[in-house]
């Protein structure tokens, strides 16, 4: 289990490595937080000839406001995330998913551009900013793009981005008044990548009838999965048990999930299901309850 | 030291393995060392045409690659535990020749100046495989016709094993009420946070081969690399280093076990070799995969009657050194605390195209306490009847000690040597407040939540012997050694050595030193397996203690004109009762035993004493454990809320570390039933190989506040302190009382639990399909 050899570059500001992105292309790989790549390093199935690490980029690491949404540098850890006051504050539904990636060993290296550049289906970050419709900045040189979340996220353990591009930033829009939101998995161990996870974000007219609601599932597809029909059946509705019941049997019935190891397809449709019902519950409850 | 066994002790090794100065084979360093690694198959089954190594020999940095051809012929690894003939043809050979039969097996190593560049080598070596179908069910592998592994065998059925005693025919056909079941355990095996390593350095000058990393039965080990290498066993010295964890699975002799030498003498440089987590988990043994088709007998008040069990126990590819006696002890121990007239036991030994097994803490009785425990279950379910007086009018009660069981294993009757069954279950019962939790859960129910209690009786063994070896001496600074035959895997060996020397001593533990492990100054031994440390090292220890103590007194009364009964050892001194100042340190005596100095007639110079301690049987520890689930019904997940486990072990020399074997053998047995499992697919691929796959719990997974009671009820005659084996007892009945609960909690539904491990996916098919157990 040691890596096959390679370059290692430790440019110190992002031109620098943009530049040596452009020049070795395809045969590079940035290096983040090294949770989810040096295992493939060392298990041989990623060989890049060349690793960029981004760590002495400190430009790359802040959490801050700007122009109403939350916008989280590529190379903030996840632990700074999860311990911030502004995450809780104006995006409880990532407050509340942090803790639920890994272990705080993981999230003290494992940065929030390491998670969602490496795509998981069944990672926690990419369903946030999914069911947020978040937006993620990609840089190349001399160019930015801001490419939406539904966009980006294109395959297994693909995204969006070019070869020459690095993730810059991620941005978490702030829910409108009278939102709520829930974050619900079940893995097989504390700390395990879920076998299915639910991001719900739901908002209320003043009369208590749903205006909004969004369900992304981790998990159950190649990407982080919206289910849209599921939504689409609660607006306009009371958020009552029976139309949180209705919207997660559209959940079950609209999933293809793969099976694995450690959960059939089966089980995955199901409980991602049950964790539909009760995550808008929960979000709803969160309305009450934070008047955010 | 008064007072120092039974005392909690802090342990002897802690400051230096919790100040990093602990050293293990991976950080040893020699210069010029070269380091290893292991070709293996990624076939379960193929016969194995030309190997080119010739691009891997050219790569900067590659010292050697060594196959079957370069090896030429070495012998295979023997049984240690139980040889048999009909085992011969097929012990594993260290590396494949002609044919690979499971998926690790190696067959070649790389030998290069860097761990990196070994393993670039190995993606160079090109093997033809003419891949065969593989035997991976072993209910399929044992037919007729299926894919032989082993030619000469003749099919795939290297043993049949037959317990008996009574009448079990006509037992069941008296019953009231017979339950057949099938009961599944899966593969999984002890894995050790050290995985396992070697260093081997040879200076061809003295002739002499060291080995460091070699643990568990060291000395053993140094025989089977004698008679392999051909080279003589006085010329091997085998080092232990630290050991971070054995579980019986690290430090039985293995293929690289003679590799890694053998490299090293032929190169005339040190050779490291450490294993990682890869290869831990196709290389190293598999365990505890069984096939139980079981039928009990019982009366209408649930008296057994009769047990009659069959069972197929899926050995992998070859034999390894433990032959088949975990198939062996699960048939041994299976009729567990009850009284059961009438037992059958048949055992089909098969071998399969998956990596070779062996012992895992518990061996056998994990297995069987899971099959037998539930079956008592469905009993008590059957009959309407509460579980806990199910087992309670069917314990062996004290007075029918010793009891003897009707089979046998290792060479020995299954004779109970003492035990109070019913004490141990009701002081579980009592700290886990059954009655208690039996209300909690009616209630909860009323509220749709699920909460379960299980339970389950351990009759574990411990102790085998056939003896241990030990050596306590004072030397010339008047310093106490304590030289013993046993084999440290992180138990707290040092410190449980210690305790009983010191007690004889008159000396806390902190001042003796222990000494293990190293054959160069330990010359005989035996090694750490089957709960046998504090029993066989420690009955050494103390045997040979206590000879010295009279050889000190000896010496004393002569140097101080008194009768020995008036002298007190105490704090490293002699003196006279009474007056103090006529007194003599250790360090006096010792000087005063040296060669040449006048000597009471007939003792030998020397201030030491030895001991062989023989242990011609073993004992069986028991007790209970008791376990409280909530089950979510809708995703199948089960969180431990609740844990007993109150065990007899005779005397506790140390209780925390006692109560640390509990704890830790509970962490194991909770991944035996939630969590772990080696899961093969249909062509016999490994697809468990990384910790993402095999799932340990960690101590997010283990319960807060595991209650673990140490009884000391019930001292075994078989030993002078009456201790008896703690180190499996929190193992075994895991497995039993966690699926038990699940069930219990899983009642309403129907559901029928016979398989671990409970993971949320099988959880919920079954409640979803009740009738697909
Ligand atoms: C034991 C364990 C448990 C885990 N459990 C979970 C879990 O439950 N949920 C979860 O979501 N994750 C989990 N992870 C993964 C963890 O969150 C990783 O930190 C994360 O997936 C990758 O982040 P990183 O910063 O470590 O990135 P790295 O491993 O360094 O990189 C990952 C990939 O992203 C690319 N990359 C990184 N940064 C950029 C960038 N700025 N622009 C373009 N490409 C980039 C890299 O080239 C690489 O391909 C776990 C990891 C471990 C080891």
């Amino acid at each position: 289990m040691k890596p096959p050899p390679f370059e290692y570059h430790a440019p110190p500001s992002l031109e620098e490595a943009l530049t040596l992105l452009r020049e070795h292309g395809d045969e590079a790989k940035a290096l983040a937080g090294g949770q989810s790549l040096v295992p493939l390093l060392n298990f041989r199935l990623a060989r890049p000839r060349h690793l960029i690490d981004l760590n002495r980029i400190p430009s790359l690491d802040y959490i801050r406001e700007d122009d109403g949404a939350l916008a989280v540098g590529a190379m903030t850890r996840q632990r700074a995330v999860e311990r911030s006051p502004l995450v809780r504050e104006r995006c409880p539904l990532l407050a509340e998913a942090m803790p639920l990636v890994g272990h705080f060993q993981i999230r003290n290296r494992g940065t929030v551009g390491g998670s969602l550049a490496h795509a998981d289906p069944a990672a926690e970050l990419p369903a946030v900013v999914t069911a947020l419709r978040g937006a993620l900045v990609a840089r190349r040189p001399g160019g930015q793009r801001v490419i939406p979340a539904e966009r980006f996220f294109v395959a297994y353990l693909t995204t969006a981005l070019e070869p020459d591009e690095l993730l810059v930033e991620a941005r978490f829009p702030a829910p409108p008044p009278r939102s709520g939101s829930a974050f619900l998995e079940v893995s097989r161990r504390h700390g395990d990548f879920a076998l299915v996870g639910v991001a719900a974000v739901v908002t209320l007219d003043e009369g208590g009838v749903l205006t909004h609601a969004a369900l992304a599932l981790t998990g159950v597809g190649p990407t982080p999965v919206l289910a849209e029909e599921a939504a689409r059946v609660l607006v306009g509705d009371r958020p009552t048990p029976q139309a949180f019941e209705a919207a997660a049997r559209k959940v079950s019935e609209g999933l293809r999930p793969d099976a694995d190891l450690h959960a059939s397809a089966e089980y995955r449709r199901h409980v991602a299901g049950v964790l539909a019902r009760r995550a808008l519950a929960r979000a709803v409850e969160q309305v009450g309850g934070g008047a955010r | 030291m008064a007072g120092l066994i039974g005392a909690s002790i802090k342990r002897k090794e802690d400051p230096r393995l919790l100040t990093g100065r602990g050293r293990y084979v991976a950080d040893l360093r020699l210069p010029g060392m070269l380091h290893a690694a292991v070709l293996r198959s990624p076939h379960p089954h193929a016969r194995l045409r030309a190997t080119d190594a010739s691009a891997a020999r050219a790569l900067p940095g590659v010292v050697a690659v060594i196959t079957a051809r370069d090896l030429g012929p070495v012998g295979r690894i023997p049984v240690r535990l139980g040889p048999r003939p009909s085992l011969e043809a097929c012990l594993q050979p260290p590396l494949a020749s002609d044919r690979v039969r499971y998926v690790g097996e190696p067959i070649a190593v790389v030998v290069a100046a860097s761990r990196y560049l070994a393993e670039d080598a190995l993606e160079r070596i090109t093997v033809g495989y003419e891949p065969l179908q593989a035997a991976v069910d072993a209910r399929l592998a044992a037919e007729a016709g299926a894919p032989a592994l082993h030619e000469a065998l003749g099919g795939n059925v290297v043993e049949r094993l037959l317990t008996q005693s009574g009448d079990v025919a006509g037992a069941l056909a008296a019953a009231d009420r017979r339950i057949r079941e099938r009961f599944v355990v899966q593969r999984h095996t002890g894995v050790p946070m050290e995985t396992r390593g070697l260093v081997a350095a040879y200076d061809a000058g003295t002739r002499l081969l060291t080995v460091w990393g070699v643990a568990k039965v060291p000395h053993w080990n140094r025989r089977v690399l004698a008679e392999l290498l051909d080279h003589p066993e006085h010329l091997i010295r085998v080092v232990e280093l630290e050991v971070g964890g054995g579980f019986g699975v690290r430090g039985e002799f293995y293929p690289e076990d003679l590799l890694v030498p053998w490299a090293a003498m032929r190169l005339g440089r040190p050779v490291q070799w450490v294993e990682d987590r890869r290869e831990h988990l196709m290389a190293a043994n598999h365990s505890r995969e069984q096939l139980h088709d079981v039928e009990i007998g019982v009366r209408r008040d649930g008296t057994i009657l009769a047990l009659h069990d069959r069972f197929l126990a899926d050995l992998g590819a070859y034999i390894r050194t433990h032959g088949v006696i975990v198939p062996e002890l699960t048939a041994a121990l299976l009729p567990g605390p009850y009284r059961i007239r009438n037992y059958r036991c048949e055992v089909l030994c098969v071998l399969t195209n998956k990596t070779p097994t062996g012992t895992y803490r518990g061996p056998g009785r994990f297995e069987g306490t899971f099959v037998r425990e539930r079956l008592v279950d469905m009993v008590a379910g059957a009959l309407g009847l509460d579980p806990a007086e199910v087992r309670r009018r069917n314990f062996i009660q004290p007075e029918e000690m010793p009891y003897e069981v009707g089979g046998a294993a290792l060479g020995q009757p299954t004779v109970y040597d003492c035990g109070n069954y019913p004490g141990a279950f009701e002081t579980a019962l009592a700290a886990i407040d059954y009655k208690a939790v039996r209300e909690e859960q009616a209630a909860a129910r009323r509220q749709g939540r699920h909460l379960g209690i299980g339970l389950g009786c351990v009759v574990e063994k411990a102790g085998l012997g056939p003896w241990e070896y030990a050596r306590v001496e004072v030397d010339g600074s008047g310093q106490v050694t304590v030289y013993s035959g046993a084999a440290s895997v992180g138990q707290g060996l040092e410190t449980t050595l210690a305790q009983i020397c010191g007690e004889e001593l008159g000396l806390p533990a902190e001042a003796i030193t222990v000494i293990h492990g190293d054959s160069a100054l330990v010359p005989f031994g035996i090694g750490a397996f089957a709960s046998r440390g504090a029993m066989v090292a420690g009955g050494a220890v103390l045997e040979a203690s206590r000879r010295l103590r009279a050889k000190i007194l000896a010496l004393a009364a002569r140097l101080l004109e008194a009768r020995g009964d008036d002298l007190v050892l105490d704090h490293g001194r002699v003196h006279v009762r009474g007056a103090p100042g006529r007194a003599l340190s250790l360090r006096d005596l010792a000087r005063a035993a040296a060669p040449g100095q006048p000597l009471p007639p007939g003792m030998e110079p020397g201030l030491s004493a030895q001991h062989f301690f023989e242990a011609p049987r073993m004992s069986y520890p028991y007790g209970t454990h008791a376990a409280v689930v909530e089950v979510d019904a809708e995703t199948g997940q089960v969180a431990l809320l609740k844990y007993v486990i109150a065990y007899d072990v005779g005397r506790a020399i140390n209780p925390a570390i006692v109560a640390g074997q509990f704890v830790g053998g509970l962490a194991q047995g909770i991944g035996g039933a939630l969590y772990e499992e080696l899961v093969y697919d249909a062509d016999g691929q490994l697809l468990t190989t990384t910790f993402m796959d095999y799932l340990l719990p960690t101590a997010m997974e283990t319960p807060a506040g595991v209650v673990a009671k140490i009884l000391e009820e019930t001292p075994t005659p078989l030993h002078p302190l009456g201790s008896k084996g703690a180190g499996e007892g929190g193992s075994s009945g895991a497995g039993a009382a966690i699926a038990n609960a699940v069930a219990d909690a899983l009642a309403p539904f129907g559901v029928v639990v016979n398989a671990l491990p409970l993971s949320p996916d099988r959880l919920l098919r079954l409640i979803l399909n009740p009738g697909s157990g």
